[in-house]
């Protein structure tokens, strides 16, 4: 069988068709959009085209509200440091602890030159207190971003609900929906969301292209000036194949929508129910009711997620892993951290995430190999005899740490 | 995923000496909290000869952790346990083909489980010596604590002369401004503020960057004249250092008279290495010599060169220094 992709949550494979609609715009319409000549001719055409594919998908009002940038990172960059610029005087932000580090790093540097960070904490399931939110709400505060979904539990925060509240408070609404863009149906005109992020590599189209969606009549500054394009909210040449390619891949998730929440959400499910079924000592983090279709992130107690990822990788399944060891980084992932989750466990996490090019027979080889893999690795560790942990794991094993 | 070499993946896919010794006569258990590896060592020894006959590994921790414990219990089978002691974290290393800079403390961990399972073995309480702090600088694999205690030791102010003196920030300059967090922070300690703009300390006292590294002998003739001139306000205090033995960059003194068993006596201490870190601009370790437990018996495979030295064969420690690189708490530069 050819190797197995379920790190889509990572990125996704480009949808062959959106390459061929990207091809022309590098071998014939590859002139400046700006320029008045036949190379150019059809490259306004094509944004056009792509503004109104990505309008569609997550239903809001204008195709004038979309603005093209570079990546996720880019599109949440800019909401933030554009909602602290245009309102001076606000020196508070909101954001969760569990947010994606292009959010979370960014916070960091703002806390530096003088900004209070509030990071709304989460429960063992991931979840938000709202009453909480409530209290921190204030005219100090120049922006709330909550993520809409978690890139690696899946979880699906109220960000409609919460951005309802934040504007009764007269604050800004800012949503990294990076995860959630092509997921879940969204119809933004009909939340309070003044501000989002989306990125193309996420949903089938190019890496390098990015969303961001500014509500018509939210107060803005540009990140990046220079030349007028995308209104002069964020200058320089426009990537007109990656756009094009972007507004196809927006309109291919429209159509593959209940796909998604259909047919990838069975194939998590059974994937999910089969490795809790059959393996011992391993759970499902995050909301389990309340999260992605395509990605479930399980933890297998008192082994090491690095190691199981390389025992996957040896079957050809490529999934990706929480611990700290993946990511070069001494700590295991912060999302695990928030939820409190132990570190026997946090650190042997792992999540898979499909897409509408994975299949039921693909979930049946992981479910053949997985137990395998984790019998053999729990072989190997201190906290297991057997076949089960030791009595009390923490206390028959309990090292001088360093 | 990290670029391993063949010899970790074959440690990793086909592990040597998985689980516990039946019955084993010595056992280490170490781990690192921050990363989540822990490993516990099981050996067999022979009683008359201390040659280690078994050895186990059972590990939590990723694909390094795992092959590091594999190649460590393929080493030390077959050795005497004072041969054993000889193994560093760079011969665990050297023998998987190398670590990425980010795993080198999974062959430190193997090193320490191996120390823990003799001193089990020989009835002494391990105690762990190492700091090891959040890696800061990728290119040269320099972590904080250590940034920290060149700071300190050398006055340094400026980004540039933490490269200077460590390396850290040489490279691609995606760790300056953790560095610059680092100077914030200890300047802020020492009462001072950080100035971004400052002149680096070789401008400032037009003294080389990086100084010759002190001989063995040049070091101990050092720290004897440095607690020379602290001795007179010991003494006041009715009170007394001695230097017993130097290894590496670690001093081991007794304190004595009214010091010795004093609460005050580990601010002493303190004190005094700092003191010796600003004479000696190098990062210089004090100890008190009742401390010179599990590692004692890999010293006195220095003592007797140690003791030569003082006669002349300094090569003959550095010799001894090579084997034994992990006492020598920062490599001079
Ligand atoms: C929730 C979330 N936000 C932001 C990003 C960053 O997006 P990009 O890679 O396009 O900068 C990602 C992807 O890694 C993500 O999962
Ligand atoms: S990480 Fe320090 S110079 Fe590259």
């Amino acid at each position: 069988m050819a190797d197995i992709y379920l790190d889509n949550n990572a990125t996704t494979k480009v949808d062959p068709a959106v390459v061929d609609v990207m091809i022309p715009y590098f071998l014939e319409q590859y002139g400046n959009p700006s320029s008045i000549h036949k190379f150019a001719d059809g490259v306004a055409r094509g944004l056009k085209q792509a503004r109104q594919q990505v309008q569609a998908l997550i239903g809001c009002e204008h195709d004038s509200e979309i603005i093209f940038t570079s990546c996720g990172t880019e599109s949440n960059s800019t909401a933030i440091l554009s909602a602290i610029k245009a309102q001076p005087n606000k020196k508070e932000i909101i954001t969760t602890t569990v947010e994606h580090p292009a959010i979370l790093s960014l916070c960091d540097y703002l806390e530096k030159e003088g900004y209070t960070i509030h990071r709304m904490p989460v429960d063992k399931a991931g979840r938000l207190n709202l009453e909480s939110y409530k209290r921190l709400l204030s005219d100090q505060v120049a922006i709330v971003s909550v993520m809409w979904a978690n890139n690696e539990t899946g979880t699906i925060f109220p960000v409609a609900e919460m951005a309802a509240l934040a504007n009764a408070a007269g604050v800004m609404f800012h949503t990294d929906a990076v995860q959630a863009v092509g997921k879940i149906p969204m119809m933004l005109q009909d939340t309070k969301i003044d501000m989002l992020s989306l990125s193309g590599h996420k949903l089938h189209a190019p890496k390098g292209i990015g969303v961001l969606y500014l509500r018509r009549g939210t107060r803005y500054r540009p990140l990046l000036r220079g030349g007028h394009q995308e209104r002069g909210r964020r200058a320089g040449t426009e990537n007109s194949a990656s756009i094009v390619g972007l507004g196809k891949a927006c309109e291919l998730a429209l159509e593959y929508i209940e796909y998604e929440n259909t047919k990838v959400k069975a194939m998590r499910d059974r994937l999910e129910q089969g490795i809790t079924g059959q393996i011992p000592h391993c759970f499902v983090t995050g909301d389990m009711y309340n999260r992605l279709p395509n990605t479930t992130d399980i933890a297998f107690e008192y082994i090491e997620g690095e190691s199981i990822l390389m025992l996957l990788n040896k079957f050809g399944i490529a999934a990706s892993s929480g611990s700290a060891c993946t990511s070069g980084s001494l700590e295991p992932s912060h999302v695990m951290r928030a939820m409190d989750i132990p570190y026997t466990a946090a650190h042997g996490t792992i999540r898979f995430s499909f897409s509408r090019y994975n299949s039921m027979a693909e979930v049946d080889v992981v479910l053949k190999e997985m137990p395998g893999i984790v019998a053999t690795l729990r072989k190997l560790s201190p906290y297991w005899s057997g076949d089960g942990p030791v009595a009390n794991p923490e206390q028959a094993f309990a090292p001088t740490y360093s | 995923m990290w670029d391993y070499s063949d010899k970790v993946k074959e440690h990793f896919f086909n592990p040597k000496n998985a689980g516990a010794v039946v019955d084993a006569n010595a056992t280490g258990e170490v781990g690192s909290i921050s990363c989540g590896d822990a490993l516990r060592l099981t050996l067999k020894v022979d009683d008359d000869s201390e040659i280690i006959l078994e050895a186990g590994f059972q590990t939590f921790g990723c694909g390094s952790a795992i092959a590091s414990s594999s190649v460590l219990t393929e080493i030390i089978k077959g050795m005497t346990l004072d041969d054993a002691l000889k193994v560093t974290n760079q011969d665990i290393a050297d023998q998987l083909e190398g670590l990425p800079p980010e795993k080198m403390h999974c062959s430190v961990m193997g090193r320490e489980a191996l120390q823990a399972a003799i001193a089990n073995y020989r009835g002494e309480e391990w105690k762990d010596d190492h700091e090891e702090g959040a890696l800061i600088c990728k290119c040269f694999a320099i972590d904080a604590v250590m940034i920290e205690e060149m700071v300190w030791a050398n006055k340094l102010r400026t980004v540039e002369d933490v490269t200077n003196f460590t390396k850290a920030g040489g490279g691609c300059a995606a760790c300056h401004e953790d560095i610059e967090a680092i100077l914030e922070k200890v300047l802020a300690e020492k009462g001072e503020k950080f100035d971004p703009t400052a002149a680096p300390v070789a401008a400032r006292e037009k003294i080389a960057a990086v100084k010759a590294p002190l001989t063995n002998l040049q070091r101990i003739k050092k720290i004897e004249q440095v607690l020379e001139s602290l001795r007179p306000a010991l003494m006041a205090d009715g009170g007394d250092v001695e230097l017993v033995e130097v290894i590496g960059n670690t001093a081991y003194v007794n304190m004595t008279g009214a010091c010795n068993g004093c609460q005050m006596a580990a601010m002493t201490i303190a004190g005094i290495q700092q003191r010796l870190m600003e004479v000696m601009g190098e990062f210089i370790k004090v100890v008190p010599a009742s401390e010179m437990s599990t590692t004692a018996r890999m010293q006195d495979d220095c003592m007797d060169a140690g003791g030569r030295a003082t006669q002349g064969a300094v090569a003959e420690v550095e010799q001894c220094m090579e084997q034994l690189p992990e006492l020598v708490n920062i490599e001079v530069a």
